[in-house]
């Protein structure tokens, strides 16, 4: 049963993690724009470096 | 990924904001054009558009005025309209919120399911409270964080003494909990910590489908009232003149009127003639030919030569401000809809709560104990919960929304689709809602191929409405535009150039003959080019899908009763013309007080109160911004067959939810005699639970194809 002293926390951690990755992304305005975000990739590259 | 990598013009970071929306921006291709063209724009630190908002956030440094950069947009070919200070801002933070509870409940359902499923698994004695009071750690805040929208809803409800669907959800989701730590606490073998997480993790999902209808249609719509004039050069007692505001003039004052420019104030004529597009304010098609002494309004766009008017009414006190007012009367009457889930949750509650009390005395009659009496109407709370209620409408309307969507038709909100699926009358307006709204040439085999290729040529180099007309219909025979020299715009009098040594030009008529038209000008020769305002190709099968939908169609238009009434006997429908916006108005109050359920289509402000007092309205995507904002849904493109499909659909629709109710009911019957008979653990909550709500968003998905089977029809 001492196995569980170590599981639980750790898939308890993981959850947050993951929640936490979510709260970040959804702040940093990931979501904000998902169409453009699929059309961005078409948008040429001009060398300019 | 990005366009450039904006550079910080101004290091010292005192930049400001702004944000402007561009409806043109379409592909990949706008989106690296602008980003990239606004980036050449000294001043501004960084732009970044959004493409799903069509809007643009530009960064500059305060000395930078938004004009400049509307007219920087302008320059790569992108109409702007200054944004108003994030309008949806208050929306967009209420999807945000919904969004983190829903992601918290679901990190709460999935790790207290773990610990659950150990308990099902059979976990004994100091294990099974182990277990229980990591649930309770994990559960208690996580129902504190995502239970908020439900429990101020229905903190809100019972302070104005009315019940509402979040009331049995709050008290089903506290009770559970309370009772879950009770049993926590004294080691007892059931918590129902995973039914209530679970629970306010479907109803939340629920909850922000419907937002996310709601946000995507409104962010489609731009800012209120954004073609009107905002100012006028107002001349002075010396002549000189002097740029004011729209709500800096005053009754008296002299405006001179451009060409091309929108009226910002009420006036009468005092010098110059010109001709007038009211279109926006009447609905009538043709341009009106006005002089000294004629009055005109605001939302007026003056077409010909510049004129000197002197202000009558200005601000408040305009025609258009009145039918803005008028608008916001009639939209009143739409607020008080019930939309079908409240009206189910006036029975359901009642009900759900008797349920429960008579399972807890029923159980302290038969000589059970309280606790496990509260146990049993805590399980009957659970399983009757709206889960299937709460997800049933909003997965429904959602499905169906894209559905429309995707052929062309956006939806506002949800209670527009149950309203849609009611109506059983359809008004329409004339110009710009059955007619394509816009001058299309006539052309005739008389223009030969290079004449098509220089008339092309030289109405691409100008914005008035006709040039924008001609050189569309042109550009679609396929037709390429001859190259010009010396291409220049006449105010007044229209385009002139050199076409391989010979003067082309594109003129207005020497003659003031009956409806538009220009003239082609090649070398001394005029061709006249007449105009005409088409209907929508598709308008006698969508009238005749209406009419298999037993809906009856007419026409009140603000046009003149003799252009009226041809295209209504060509239809087949009854048409009335002259009709100011409170006539129409009047109009569907009448029906509405004989019961009918109105649909208004139309395009025009003057169609404004009209579309707001209906009982459900649609917009094509030309019309003005004010129409839009009325509409309950704005359809895209040159057909009208959107509107047909939009019942269709809506009407499949309110089928669908009505299985699931029925759904959602039949389990009721199924599950809560086994609750009240005290045979429900956690685990068949947990399992009866999920199956419903699976068992209801499967069977929205149904709708997924429903606007193509429509259209098949």
């Amino acid at each position: 049963m001492t196995v569980l002293a170590f599981l639980i926390p750790i898939a308890l951690l993981m959850g947050l993690a993951g929640l936490a990755a979510f709260f970040w992304a959804m702040r940093g305005g990931q979501f904000e724009d998902l169409d453009g975000a699929a059309n961005r990739i078409l948008i040429e590259e001009e060398d300019e470096a | 990924m990005n366009a450039p990598e904006p550079i910080l013009a101004n290091p010292a970071g005192a930049c400001v904001d702004s944000r402007f929306t561009v409806p043109g921006i379409r592909c990949a291709g706008c989106i690296g054009k602008i980003e990239r063209g606004l980036h050449d724009l000294p001043g501004v630190a960084a732009a970044r558009v959004n493409f799903s908002a069509k809007r643009v956030a530009v960064s500059h440094s305060p000395d930078l005025a938004s004009d400049q950069i509307i007219a920087a947009l302008e320059k790569l070919g992108f109409e702007a309209e200054r944004a108003e200070e994030n309008p949806l801002a208050r929306d967009d933070a209420e999807t945000k919120r919904l969004v983190r509870a829903l992601a918290v409940a679901g990190f709460g359902m999935m790790n207290i399911m773990l610990l659950s499923v150990s308990v099902w698994a059979g976990a004994q004695g100091i294990s099974r409270d182990m277990f229980h009071w990591l649930s309770a750690l994990i559960a208690v805040p996580v129902i504190a964080y995502s239970g908020r929208p439900f429990f101020a809803s229905a903190a809100m409800a019972l302070r104005y003494r009315r019940t509402n669907m979040d009331v049995p959800i709050s008290i089903g989701v506290l009770l559970a909990t309370g009772l879950s730590l009770y049993e926590t606490a004294t080691s007892g073998p059931h918590a129902y910590f995973d039914g209530a997480v679970m629970l306010l993790f479907f109803l939340l999902a629920g909850r922000v489908l419907d937002a996310v209808m709601r946000d995507r249609a409104r962010s489609g719509i731009s800012a209120l009232l954004g073609r009107i004039g905002r100012g006028a050069a107002v001349v002075g007692a010396d002549g000189s003149t002097t740029w004011l505001a729209a709500d800096a003039l005053e009754p008296g004052m002299v405006m001179l009127v451009a060409a091309g420019e929108a009226l910002a104030a009420d006036g009468e004529i005092t010098e110059g003639r010109t001709t007038i597009d009211a279109s926006m304010l009447t609905g009538e098609s043709d341009p009106r030919a006005v002089s000294c002494g004629d009055e005109i309004h605001a939302g007026m766009i003056n077409l010909g030569n510049p004129v000197r008017v002197r202000v009558t009414a200005a601000a408040g006190d305009t025609v258009l401000a009145d039918i803005a007012r008028l608008m916001d009367e009639a939209g009143q009457s739409r607020s008080r809809y019930v939309r079908i889930a409240d009206r189910a949750a006036r029975f359901y509650a009642p009900a759900v709560h008797s349920l429960a009390a008579l399972s807890f005395a029923g159980w302290m009659i038969a000589g059970a104990g309280v606790h496990q009496a509260l146990l049993i109407a805590v399980a009957v709370l659970i399983i009757t919960c709206p889960c299937a209620l709460g997800l049933a409408v909003p997965a429904a309307q959602v499905v169906a929304a894209s559905a429309l969507m995707k052929r062309g038709l956006l939806i506002k909100d949800g209670s527009a689709l149950e309203r849609l699926a009611e109506a059983n009358h359809a008004v329409f307006d004339k110009t710009g809602t059955l007619t394509l709204g816009e001058p299309r040439p006539v052309l005739t085999d008389e223009l030969d191929e290079s004449g098509k290729a220089i008339a092309l040529a030289l109405a691409q180099g100008s914005r008035h409405p006709l040039s924008r007309g001609l050189a569309r219909a042109i550009a679609q025979l396929g037709t390429q535009p001859a190259t010009l020299d010396d291409l220049r715009e006449i105010p007044g009098e229209g385009m002139r150039a050199h076409h391989a040594g010979v003067d082309v030009a594109l003129l207005r008529p020497q003659t003031q003959a009956a409806g538009l038209a220009v003239d082609l000008v090649i070398g001394g020769k005029r061709h006249p080019i007449a105009f005409a305002d088409p209907l929508r190709p598709d308008v006698a099968q969508t009238l005749a899908m209406l009419d298999r939908q037993g809906i009856c169609s007419e026409i009140l238009s603000g046009d003149r009763s003799a252009a009226v009434a041809p295209v209504a006997r060509d239809l087949g429908l009854q048409g009335r013309g002259d009709l100011r916006p409170e006539d129409k108005l009047a109009y569907l109050d009448r029906l509405a007080a004989s019961g009918e359920r109105v649909l208004m289509v139309g395009d025009g402000l003057n169609d404004g109160p009209a579309l707001a007092g209906a009982h459900v309205s649609i917009a094509p995507g030309g019309a003005s911004d004010v129409s839009q904002q009325a509409a309950d849904a704005v359809f895209v493109g040159e057909n009208l067959q959107p509107v047909a499909l939009a019942i269709g659909v809506a009407r499949r629709t309110m089928r669908v939810v009505r299985e699931n109710f029925v759904l959602a009911i039949g389990y009721n019957v199924l599950a809560v005699p086994l609750a009240i008979f005290g045979y429900v653990t956690p685990l068949i909550a947990a399992v009866a639970m999920s199956a419903s709500s699976l068992i209801v968003v499967g069977n929205s998905l149904r709708l997924a194809g429903a606007a193509r089977k429509e259209a098949r029809q």
